[in-house]
């Protein structure tokens, strides 16, 4: 079980990271949701509620997501309905349950890098960008490689490029974590083939996409997608799945996906 | 810590640590319909609505209670047992452990939810685990209760 010495709830992000970095035990909080699952020993457990960070803004070029922003919120506002194929609603919607879904937020899902995330899946195909207080504005791409850093994600950027996208994942039992899950879009002709619970984080398959760039519609091409995605990519194995079979599903995944990309009108 | 909340319409000013949660602090309190079932924040047995919204209490530290509405099925009896009735018309209530979070689930997904399928309905009860009696007993009551039986 965890536990938390004290409770700030700060007016500022200024003041949030200043109390961060205080102390090395010192935590920002998400939606909790796995707080309890762990052991952690928080020092001053840092609560973003007063900060006005649970929005989800639709602007003529860009979809704006606060840290803390629930799941549920995510998966029933309206506009992400339609929004790139509807593509976030879904990939949410098989997490756990609604009760869950209203609890855990954006941010927490985001900045722990849950390798099993269906939401992580989702944006990196989105070309999302997250920014940080401290770092500022990075693709998620380059989030994601980046060493861990104490620091606090403020909000999620996804641009309104017209892109088509499709969301697939994998489960042994519904609301079950993934054992796989692929994320791809379609920005004209620049495709992003997204997987992630390999178990590990997402990743994108940018020699995949490559091929669907060079024009691999037939089904022979797409056929040939899905090999090149399963095996530039790693995989493990974990209680959910071997890493050959999630190599295996993985294939089936991206072609699915990118099929459904490319009946997208 | 004091938490200034309304619980069931009422204004509560609870005494909580600051790592304590949600689930804990409403049982202390004698609410005693708020009950944990699986200790992996999946089963939706603890289920309350923080300002009507269904909820994991067992996931939620008391203190983002401050200002809230937090309803448990204490709060809205009359309601629940209008459902309860349905249920065990249907044949569809056993034991009773699982069923004060299954009905806050179903109740607030009456207020959500306008003419749900039956795939609405299964997707929005998901997170509750624990059905003794069986699914298709339930679905039949829930139906009822939406007013989307066929």
């Amino acid at each position: 079980m965890y536990t938390i010495a004290g409770l700030a709830q700060p007016d500022t992000l200024e003041e949030a990271y200043r109390i961060l970095l205080h102390r090395r035990t010192n935590a920002i909080l998400g939606g909790c949701a796995y707080l309890r699952l762990g052991r952690r020993k928080i020092g001053t457990a840092i609560d973003l509620s007063k900060l006005s960070l649970n929005y989800i803004i639709e602007t003529e070029a860009r979809v704006e997501i606060g840290a803390m922003a629930t799941l549920r919120e995510i998966e029933t506002h309206p506009a992400l309905r339609s929004l790139y194929d509807g593509m976030l609603t879904k990939a949410v919607g098989n997490i756990i349950g609604v009760q869950f879904r209203n609890v855990a937020t954006v941010g927490g899902s985001v900045f722990s890098r849950y390798g099993f995330s269906d939401l992580i899946t989702a944006l990196l195909a989105l070309d999302s960008e997250v920014e940080l207080y401290k770092q500022g504005w990075l693709a998620l791409t380059d989030f994601l490689a980046r060493p861990f850093e104490r620091d606090i994600l403020v909000r999620i950027s996804i641009k309104k490029d017209g892109r088509r996208a499709a969301y697939h994942s994998l489960r042994n039992s519904a609301s079950d974590y993934p054992l796989l899950n692929v994320a791809v879009s379609r920005h004209d002709d620049a495709w992003r083939i997204a997987v992630g619970a390999r178990p590990n984080v997402a990743v994108l398959a940018p020699q995949a996409a490559a091929q669907l760039a060079a024009g691999a519609g037939s089904p022979e091409g797409i056929a040939a997608v899905a090999r090149a995605a399963a095996s530039e990519l790693t995989f493990g194995s974990n209680m959910r799945a071997s890493a050959s079979y999630r190599q295996a599903m993985c294939q089936v995944l991206v072609k699915r996906a990118v099929l459904e990309v490319l009946s997208c009108r | 810590m004091q938490i200034e909340c309304v619980i069931n319409d009422q204004k509560t000013v609870l005494e909580a640590n600051a790592g304590e949660l949600l689930a804990d602090t409403l049982r202390a309190r004698g609410l005693l319909s708020v009950r944990k079932g699986c200790d992996t924040a999946c089963c939706g047995l603890c289920t309350v609505w923080i300002d009507g919204k269904p909820t994991l209490s067992c996931a939620v530290p008391v203190f983002r209670a401050q200002g809230k509405h937090i309803t448990t099925i204490e709060g809205v009896s009359e309601e629940a047992a209008a459902f309860a009735r349905l249920l065990a018309a249907e044949g569809a209530e056993q034991c009773g452990f699982c069923s004060p979070g299954f009905i806050m689930t179903v109740l607030a997904m009456k207020r959500e939810l306008k003419n749900p399928t039956e795939a609405d309905i299964v997707h929005y009860l998901t997170g509750n685990l624990c059905r003794c009696t069986g699914y298709m007993g339930q679905m039949r009551a829930v139906k009822k209760y939406l007013g989307v039986a066929s």
